[in-house]
């Protein structure tokens, strides 16, 4: 059975990392896996999506509209507008934080209210102050290696497989913070 | 399984052309084919280069070719539209080495000005098509592509589009096979298309055309699964994943060569199956083909030529329901924006400022056409600002352009402005062309070209002097400005638009997101100084935002300290701290 995950956020907040880590996680795990990226225009403070499918055999590259097992939505907006993606038993996880778009700036449309609220009505919905978590451990950048850490447990796979993986993919320098990051997050929810 | 690893349908690609033995390979940037040519630079094996332009690009690789080497040339769909002059009569003339062009389309116009499909110019310059589905394939591909090329004397497509390009998937690797080089022989019938001779390759081209036709059903990218003979699809590329993700148990024709099509092939499938749908991302290619043979296939007035295909799209024709549960909720857009501290920024905030419209290019600053700042009003191909503008001068007069300039950027300018240039200089033209100058080809993601000093393999190289061009083509009033100036930008910018001489001005200011650069200071607001006029929000930076109780905040995380804000407060409630 393939495992759909998605990862939806804004230009910036490192989703493309994450989705190569859930990746090499699964390819470590001994998975087939295709993962599908955002380059170019797309990148550029909109809004991002990034896809992760692994199984014993994966034929497209991205998760469509009712067929993701997990979002991880690194903003409560993104959230929103990618939840029609979630299967009817789906998780939905949410880093909450807000970042207004150029469109509610501006003052031409609303930033939704309640927005977790709503969406656990009929949604399984799990939520994270991840930024508040990075600061803490003292690296706003760690963001993603913190909500990476909360997801983890729905994507599966053993704790000591994601450490590695965290620890093949991020810059040298900033290994162990980010293991710690993860960890923080990990136990967040358990 | 041995040295199995995940990779970019792009990084594939540049993997297949090293392991064919290319040795020279040029391209320029664009979305999405660039990273091709940055994964091939790390081969030490191949030459790599940027090239100002794709026709340049495609007569570099034109030129390898003929001197007896296996030479690549990379684009956007766009960008073959510029390579098309060298590549129609490229397929006349035929290869020495082997010769391949990956061009990459755009259907669902991720980062694009139109939905072109390269197929099409594949057909009309009968020159053959690869697609590739996944990225194993896509590094086969282009093997297979350099086998073609040697063996039918022609150069070689391989089209990808946006999903495969950007999309990792397991590849096996292999070795690099380096190739022979071919000996150059003089050769004025083959490699001089003067009439006499291009007659002569006309006819071998459609020999040749003809001929691959009829091996083509023996082609190993060619693969027919019958399974379930009551439904059946013709598909190509990544199109045949979602055809296997909706249908597993459907019959299916995948062609791996696109031009020319196996009639064979469609005729053995047709006949095994009970109803065959045609499902093909953009253009009815095969469809018109196959019908054109007398096949009676459903195609287009089941699926649509625009944007990319799902297997959703495909669930909700074959069995009327795509299986969703939640509904789509209705939010705000997100569009793309200039990144907190872009000088582009700086530039436009003037530009709104004086009510002026800018006749657009290709690249980031195109964003510059959206709210609040609303300065572009065309956008149409690399290069055409200026041509545009002069246009409109000739057209109704020099008047109609005293509120208008041209924005370009360093690299657009190089790749096809600086013919537009010419033009104006040439024919007397009056308007104001502004060249905003970041020092890199920042759209796709930060590539070097002619005026940045190093080239593609990262070596230091004579970096052109904008200026100095713009004056050695005949421009009299060249004006280099800081984009982060407004004040004087403000300045020159009146004093130009309000003249009668044609006028460049060029603004400066290096891409915030170039490596190496250091942000030390960070903007911060006075909230007690602060009025909520919302003055400053109009240059419309991502950073700042209105607290609760409507006062201005600025995002310390994402501000950049590039200080803007603070030229359009008149309360001084922002000031410019240490990080």
């Amino acid at each position: 059975m393939t495992k759909n995950i998605m990862i939806v956020g804004v230009g910036g907040q490192g989703t493309l990392l994450t989705s190569r880590i859930i990746g090499k996680a699964a390819m470590a795990m001994g998975y087939d896996v295709k993962i599908s990226e955002v380059h170019g225009m797309a990148q550029r403070g909109g809004s991002v999506v990034t896809f992760v499918r692994f199984g014993e055999t994966v034929n497209e590259p991205v998760v469509e509209e009712g067929q993701a097992d997990v979002i991880i939505a690194f903003e409560r907006l993104e959230a929103l507008r990618y939840s029609h993606f979630l299967k009817k038993d789906g998780v939905l996880v949410i880093n909450d934080c807000r970042i207004d778009p150029m469109t509610v700036v501006i003052g031409a449309k609303e930033y939704p209210s309640d927005i977790i609220e709503n969406l656990k009505a009929d949604h399984n919905v799990c939520s994270i102050d991840g930024q508040k978590i990075a600061l803490e451990l003292g690296n706003s950048k760690v963001l993603n290696s913190v909500v990476l850490g909360f997801a983890a447990s729905f994507i599966g796979f053993d704790k000591q497989i994601w450490l590695d993986t965290v620890a093949m993919t991020v810059p040298q320098k900033t290994i162990e913070i980010n293991k710690n990051a993860f960890e923080c997050g990990y136990n967040t929810n358990s | 399984m041995a040295n199995k690893t995940i990779m970019l349908g792009n990084e594939a690609i540049a993997r297949g052309a090293f392991e064919a033995g290319v040795k020279v390979s040029s391209a320029y940037p664009g979305t999405p084919s660039t990273e091709i040519s940055e994964y091939l630079a790390k081969y030490d094996e191949v030459y790599t280069e940027w090239a100002p332009n794709e026709k340049v690009a495609a007569e570099v690789a034109i030129g390898a070719s003929f001197s007896g080497v296996r030479s690549l040339a990379c684009m956007k769909h766009v960008g073959l539209n510029v390579a098309s002059d060298p590549l129609y009569t490229f397929s006349y003339t035929g290869v020495n080495g082997g010769s391949v062009f990956v061009v990459a389309d755009d259907p669902g116009l991720a980062s694009s000005q139109n939905e072109q499909d390269t197929r099409m110019i594949g057909r009309s310059s009968h020159v053959p098509v690869l697609e590739p589905a996944d990225s194993q394939e896509a590094k086969d591909f282009v093997k297979f592509g350099y086998q073609l090329s040697e063996e039918y004397d022609t150069p070689v497509i391989l089209r990808t589009t946006t999903k495969l390009a950007h999309s990792q998937s397991a590849v096996e690797l292999c070795d690099r096979v380096e190739v022979e080089d071919k000996e150059y022989h003089r050769d004025l019938s083959k490699y001089v298309m003067m009439p006499a001779s291009a007659i002569g390759r006309h006819l071998a081209v459609e020999a040749r055309e003809i001929r691959m036709a009829n091996d083509a059903h023996s082609f190993p990218v060619n693969k027919m699964e019958i399974n379930d003979k009551k439904i059946g699809f013709i598909t190509c590329g990544i199109a045949y994943q979602y055809v296997k993700e909706a249908c597993p148990n459907a019959s299916v024709l995948k062609f791996g060569l696109v031009n020319p099509l196996s009639k064979k092939l469609v005729e053995e499938f047709v006949s095994s199956v009970e109803t065959v749908y045609i499902f093909e991302e953009l253009e009815p290619v095969i469809e018109e083909q196959v019908r054109a043979w007398g096949f009676d296939v459903k195609g287009k007035e089941c699926f649509t030529k625009q944007g990319e295909y799902s297997a959703n799209m495909l669930r909700r024709v074959i069995f009327g329901t795509d299986g969703t549960v939640f509904e789509k909720q209705d939010t705000p857009n997100r569009p793309p924006i200039l990144c907190p501290g872009c000088p582009h920024r700086s530039v436009y905030s003037v530009l709104n400022k004086l009510k002026i419209h800018a006749s657009g290019d290709i690249g980031c600053y195109t964003l510059g056409a959206v709210p609040p700042l609303g300065v572009v009003d065309t956008c149409v191909c690399m290069g055409a600002s200026i041509s545009a503008l002069h246009g409109m001068e000739k057209a109704k007069g020099k008047e109609f352009i005293k509120n208008w300039v041209a924005v370009i950027g360093d690299s657009t300018f190089l790749h096809t402005g600086i013919n537009s240039l010419i033009n104006m200089v040439y024919n007397k033209a009056t308007g104001t062309v502004m060249i905003l100058d970041n020092r890199t080809t920042g759209m796709t993601g930060h590539q070097e070209h002619a005026a940045t000093g190093k080239t593609l393999k990262g070596e230091d190289t004579y970096a052109i002097d904008l200026a100095q061009l713009c004056r050695a083509v005949g421009v009299k009033n060249v004006i280099e400005v800081n984009s982060f100036d407004v004040k004087r930008l403000e300045a020159v910018v009146k004093e130009s638009v309000n003249g009668d001489t044609l006028t460049v001005i060029i603004a400066k200011a290096p891409c915030v997101l170039l490596k190496g650069q250091k942000f030390p200071n960070v903007c911060k607001v006075n909230p007690d100084a602060c009025k909520k006029c919302g003055a400053c929000m109009k240059i419309g930076c991502p950073a700042m935002t209105r607290g609760e109780d409507g006062k201005v905040k600025i995002d310390a995380t994402m501000c950049n300290g590039c200080g803007l804000c603070k030229n359009y407060c008149k309360f001084n409630a922002i000031e410019i701290v240490e990080r």
